[in-house]
């Protein structure tokens, strides 16, 4: 590896966390409650910051490792199911809307569960959604972190362990210490590399080929297959790829850590540009990167591990300092991510678990000590977990996506526009959506042709709709809090 | 509503935009869709090419990008409301 590599490793990772430690302290200063300022930054993201944490978020190491490395193997196909996720960037605000944000004002609702328990008013809604969200993010923050180490020590050449260390410590206490203000104006500056790191790599990759047509003209003959929208072998097929948009189009307003950002931004006005910026900024990546992979074919075949194909790519074509930005990119993917799951985590167990349950009425002083602290144990656990990973979180991840979806999105989008649905419906929702999930995982993975999630999506969402028809509406009080 | 109070009158604003939302959405999908399978099922001999890029890819994916960008961004400026968001933005402002 060279040294220029390493050096704009450094200088990147130094960046982020002093920028993390610096907006910490404006964290500290703010008026007024300090649990709303902490986990929420206190509803008062501009358009700007917005898009880009929301996209950030979003956005893992799968846009920049994983995707590329299927769309290698799989050619212009895969890119066009990576094009599903274009309407990320405004679904999310689009759909939770406004009536979200002035909802969560009302109810001084602060997270997903704050708002699924003021609305169905049921421990075993909330008991079940906590335990989603603690035993998922457990996992995915897991799996993001040992990814994020792997990066760092390809690039440092450290070892395993030294990399974690150095890598979780510094999203840990930057997140610990500053809470949403700083995590989400680290995501602004990752998105922000990002979004430079695609552009050059793009250009550079289409001249090293020699123009758009020779590229396309090499690939056909490599594998005709490959300029298809099926792929080599034909294996991407319709109702498959289609589904995508479900998956990681539609279903992703159901993900805590992305819908709880409908909660937080200042006004209309920043809706409304974050809507434009996230489309435009989401798309321009996932088809920049996704591109790319796809090319790379052209230019380095026969890769054994095909996730490897961004950073040998950048190595390949750009100059050593510019790779050296570019191979951040990925890491500023793993990183925006973590920050904001983790904080997500520490609000489930610090608000909606222990100030909900065994302390409802804490001092400003405890909950600033407490927040804190389980911030920082959360992260603890997680960085112990990463150094040896238990089987069982692995598995666990491979739901993650799809399960915080089935147990999310239908509760959260029927509770906030239909007042009829009650919790009831949205228990048999939950069950039945996650246990079926885990059914067609194993018995029936491609039900009619479609993706795993379709079926069980579907049955969540028809379960929840009788269940609430044939038992008793919610309570007058509460239709007339959220209503009136 | 029927019940005994009136309903946040801002909602109906929300509503209108979370649908045309999902219009978009729908939009967004069937673009995506036919042009990709609409051009792009033929055998790969006989595409043509448009900027260097297979014609499907080049409406679907390309095209779809911008021209999504672009309507986004139009939805935006000419149909969505400016809202106050305070949980009672007539009665008093002094609460936040």
């Amino acid at each position: 590896m060279e040294w220029q590599i390493i050096v704009v490793a450094a200088i990147y990772m130094g960046l982020i966390f002093l920028i993390g430690i610096i907006s910490a302290r404006k964290t500290f200063k703010t008026q007024g409650s300090f649990i709303e300022e902490y986990f929420l930054g206190n509803r008062s993201m501009n358009g700007f910051i917005l898009a880009m944490t929301l996209t950030t978020t979003y956005i893992s190491a799968g846009s920049f490792i994983a995707g590329p490395g299927a769309a290698y193997s799989m050619g212009l196909g895969w890119v066009l199911l990576a094009m599903s996720q274009l309407p990320v960037g405004y679904l999310v605000l689009g759909v939770l809307g406004k009536r979200f944000a002035i909802l969560s004002r009302k109810i001084k609702a602060i997270t997903i569960i704050d708002f699924l328990r003021e609305r169905y008013e049921n421990n075993l809604v909330l008991i079940l959604s906590a335990c989603g969200i603690i035993f998922f993010f457990l996992a995915a923050i897991t799996v993001q972190f040992i990814g994020g180490a792997r990066i760092f020590q390809s690039i440092t050449g450290l070892s395993y362990e030294t990399a974690l260390f150095i890598f979780a410590g510094g999203v840990i206490i930057y997140v610990t210490l500053g809470g949403f203000r700083t995590v989400v104006l680290t995501d602004a500056v990752q998105g922000i590399v990002m979004l430079i790191g695609t552009f050059l790599l793009l250009i550079s990759t289409f001249t090293y080929g020699g123009g758009v047509k020779n590229v396309m003209m090499k690939l056909a003959s490599i594998n005709p297959g490959l300029i298809t929208p099926f792929g080599p072998e034909k294996s991407l097929q319709i109702p498959w790829v289609t589904s995508f948009w479900i998956l990681v189009g539609f279903g992703v307003i159901g993900l805590p850590q992305v819908a709880v950002r409908g909660m937080a931004y200042k006004d209309s006005q920043s809706m409304h540009n974050a809507i434009i910026i996230g489309t435009v900024f989401t798309g321009f990546l996932m088809l920049g990167m996704h591109l790319i992979g796809a090319i790379g074919q052209v230019f380095l075949p026969g890769i054994k591990v095909a996730d490897l194909v961004i950073p040998e790519l950048s190595k390949k074509t750009l100059q050593p300092w510019l790779a050296g930005l570019f191979l951040t990119a990925p890491l500023a993917a793993i990183l925006s991510t973590i920050s904001s799951q983790l904080l997500v985590l520490s609000s489930t167990i610090c608000k909606d678990i222990y100030i909900n349950y065994f302390n409802p009425e804490p001092n400003e002083q405890f909950v600033k000590h407490l927040s804190l602290i389980i911030t920082g144990l959360a992260g603890l656990v997680v960085f112990f977990l990463s150094l040896n990973p238990p089987e069982f979180l692995v598995w666990l991840n491979l739901f993650a996506l799809a399960g915080m979806e089935t147990v999310f999105l239908w509760p959260t989008l029927l509770g906030l526009y239909w007042p009829r649905a009650n919790a009831c419906g949205a228990l048999v929702s939950i069950i039945t959506g996650s246990g079926s999930y885990l059914f067609c995982h194993y018995f029936w993975s491609k039900p009619f042709g479609t993706h795993t999630i379709i079926l069980p999506l579907t049955i969540g969402l028809v379960s929840f709709i009788i269940t609430s028809l044939v038992t008793t509406p919610p309570d007058e009080e509460i239709i007339k809090k959220f209503w009136e | 509503m029927k019940k005994g109070f009136t309903e946040d009158p801002r909602y109906r604003i929300a509503t209108k935009e979370a649908l045309l939302t999902i219009f978009l959405f729908i939009l967004n999908f069937l673009w995506w869709f036919f042009f990709a399978y609409g051009l792009g099922s033929r055998p790969p001999e006989e595409y043509t090419y448009i900027l260097g890029f297979p014609a499907w890819f080049f409406w679907s994916v390309i095209v779809g990008f911008i021209l999504f960008s672009v309507l986004v961004y139009l939805m935006v400026r000419f149909l969505f409301t400016d809202l106050p968001l305070e949980a009672r933005p007539e009665k008093e402002s002094r609460q936040r």
